[in-house]
């Protein structure tokens, strides 16, 4: 069983399985206005001295310099005084004759509950700060103590949600991993645990049930696995996992703030290939600097209709607001006979990779094209979008392909709807034709993006996924090269700037010898962003140009990747 | 009566953090301050209110401002929303 991977990590060690005391309401109720009087005053009090004691430990997280914690507990503050609360409660003590201990209980749960029904992950997680709130009143209404009993070192924290109060008066440095029946990956629980570190797994739900105070457990805060009592040979292999894993990690962060740039000032951006908001996230925490290639077939497949233009739209606004203003390459939906949509009704052909797809369904079924470029373009308004059309083989199509766009553009226009109207447009360079006349299309787009896995199946004539021929699948061979080195070459001299998207562009053997053709741009997996960044940081344009001369020299592919293999050790 | 639409321009929208700043920012005036958002409308002096509210990046929000010092509320609320957001 799974649980949902909210800080990444493996840890190793024992559980201590933390039961929280249920408050429960007493249900009392109050005899005469004396009562009424005295319950208010508790219950004023109670946010007096919760308050007090929150100040006093955001003054001790501030000088610990842990503003991060600070400042959540500043949002706890606020709601230990917030005027709604107060109203509520107050008014149940004065009409419906609650004790203040109740009163808090109800208005509380009932907030909670509100929050807790919230579809957006963020604002439902919210629940525990409230949750929260009450239990620091009880607390102070009935002067009882904390809950948190001694932690032994080296322990795995099961409980069934961790509110910030609790993570914070946890000893957190004796505590390698969490887990927790509730939570999402915005809880408290997820976000104190990334902050520090630590590997967590939240949303284990009736999974915990099955682990008891001192059973060994091994954790993958990564993909949410949970091992109890694993056998001698799992712990083996996840210590040697945690070890690569915190190898990586620090690589990682010594790398993610640091700008891609060769020792002799030549600047690479490196972006993701992403295909949806929650990608785009990621990419960032591994140092990308926007997204080369937003897929959105996705968006098409599996349902029974193409999808609104609303829908659409929504989809390409959150991953612009995600963006914050870097790029993010929109790539027109790009699917052909080798994926069927229902809705589509596409013949199955004979060559696929040869026939009906990508731009050419486009500019066929222009009422697809167009919802799906007014959408883009609306969502423009929101970030730094950049239109990319895929399959392009001559300037016909491009300007066929612009006309819609223009089409656009002016319905746009007339009916007041703001967008970016200097929107980037570009091509994806993967047919050989687009490759050789790269000089021609040149004067009409904005930037090239070559895709080097399409390029290369088409120029060598090899179909890649037939396991009889799928070994001429290369690269590295000369044709290849000559043809992305063309692309490189007429973009920088057209000055249309150059990407490269295919999976050539994370191949930690072709980064010099691109870098040396004059590619400054490479969107990748975003994991393979900081592998990528090491080798630039590492190796001087200079000598980058000599690998690329070089290697235009030679006439194999094996004798080119041979001394690539050479040069990378 | 000062009234003004905002666009919510921040990608997380307006969470627990910026809605702490803009409980307090409220606060500091007499004018009884309202966020209106569709056809719900709180008064801005709540943290649980405005988090009720569950406003994200791309929602676009009114904020009425009524009271002897309303043109300096809604100054200082312009700023929270056009600039301060932002950063927080």
């Amino acid at each position: 069983m799974k649980g949902i991977g909210a800080s990444p990590g493996i840890a190793i060690g024992k559980a201590l399985v933390i039961n929280k005391q249920v408050i429960k309401t007493t249900g009392i109720a109050l005899q005469n206005e004396e009562e009424v009087i005295i319950e208010l005053e508790k219950f004023h009090h109670a946010v007096t001295s919760a308050v007090g004691e929150v100040n006093l430990l955001i003054q001790e997280l501030s000088l610990q310099g842990d503003k991060n914690t600070a400042a959540i507990m500043e949002v706890l503050v606020e709601l230990l005084q917030d005027e709604q609360i107060a109203v509520d409660i107050i008014e149940k003590i004065k009409t419906e004759y609650k004790t203040a201990n109740d009163a808090v209980i109800e208005v509380i749960d009932n907030a909670a509950e509100m929050f807790r029904n919230m579809k957006d992950e963020y604002f439902s997680a919210r629940a525990a700060d409230v949750q929260d709130t009450g239990s620091r009143l009880i607390k102070h209404l009935n002067g009882s103590s904390s809950l948190m009993e001694s932690i032994p070192a080296g322990s795995i924290m099961i409980a069934e949600d961790l509110t910030p109060s609790d993570t914070i008066a946890l000893d957190i440095t004796k505590i390698i991993g969490f887990v927790t029946q509730a939570g999402g990956k915005t809880s408290h629980t997820a976000i104190i645990a990334k902050s520090k570190g630590i590997p967590a797994i939240v949303g284990y739900g009736a999974g915990i049930a099955g682990i008891q105070t001192n059973d060994i457990l091994i954790i993958d805060g990564s993909d949410g696995t949970i091992i109890v009592n694993p056998t001698e040979e799992e712990i083996i292999d996840y210590k040697a996992r945690q070890a690569s894993f915190i190898k990586h990690l620090t690589m990682l962060q010594s790398l993610k703030n640091v700008s891609a740039k060769t020792p002799d000032d030549v600047r690479i951006t490196l972006l993701a290939n992403i295909s949806n908001a929650q990608d785009m996230e990621e990419a960032f925490d591994f140092g990308a600097e926007g997204s080369g290639l937003l897929r959105t077939e996705f968006l098409f497949m599996a349902r029974n209709s193409p999808p609104g233009e609303e829908e659409q739209f929504e989809f390409y606004k959150s991953i612009a607001l995600k963006a914050k203003g870097k790029p993010v390459t929109v790539r027109t939906l790009d699917i052909g006979g080798d994926k069927p949509l229902p809705y589509f009704n596409l013949p199955s052909e004979q060559n696929p990779f040869l026939g009906y797809r990508a731009i050419r369904i486009c500019l066929d079924r222009k009422d697809i094209f167009f919802t799906q470029l007014s959408a883009i373009l609306r969502a423009s308004a929101f970030g730094g979008l950049r239109i990319m059309f895929p399959m392009i083989s001559n300037i016909s199509e491009l300007r066929e392909a612009k006309s819609v766009l223009n089409d656009v553009k002016s319905h746009l226009h007339v009916h007041n709807i703001p967008f970016n109207q200097h929107i980037e447009i570009g091509i994806m360079v993967e047919i050989p034709s687009a490759a050789i006349t790269a000089d021609i299309l040149a004067k009409e787009v904005d930037f090239f993006s070559i895709g080097t896995n399409d390029l290369c199946q088409y120029a060598l004539a090899v179909d890649r996924m037939n396991e009889q021929v799928k070994h001429l699948y290369d690269p590295f061979n000369p044709g290849v090269l000559r043809l992305i080195q063309n692309v490189i070459e007429q973009g920088n001299k057209h000055n249309v700037h150059v990407g490269m998207c295919g999976e050539l562009a994370g191949d930690p053997l072709a980064t010099l010898l691109l870098i040396g053709m004059g590619l400054r741009e490479f969107s990748m997996s975003a994991a393979s962003i900081p592998y990528i960044k090491n080798i630039i940081v590492n190796n001087s344009f200079t000598s980058a140009r000599e690998i690329y001369k070089t290697v235009m020299e030679m006439d194999s592919s094996e004798n080119i990747t041979s001394y690539l293999k050479e040069i990378a050790k | 009566m000062i009234s003004k639409d905002y666009l919510i321009t921040a990608a997380e929208g307006l969470h627990a953090r910026p809605a702490t700043n803009l409980v307090r920012l409220g606060k500091k005036y007499t004018s009884i301050i309202s966020l209106k958002k569709g056809e719900k409308t709180v008064k801005l002096n709540s943290m649980l209110n405005i988090l009720s509210m569950a406003l994200k990046g791309g929602d676009t929000i009114t904020i009425i401002t009524e009271g002897e010092d309303e043109a300096e509320a809604a100054r200082a609320i312009d700023i929270f929303f056009t600039e301060e957001l932002k950063n927080l």
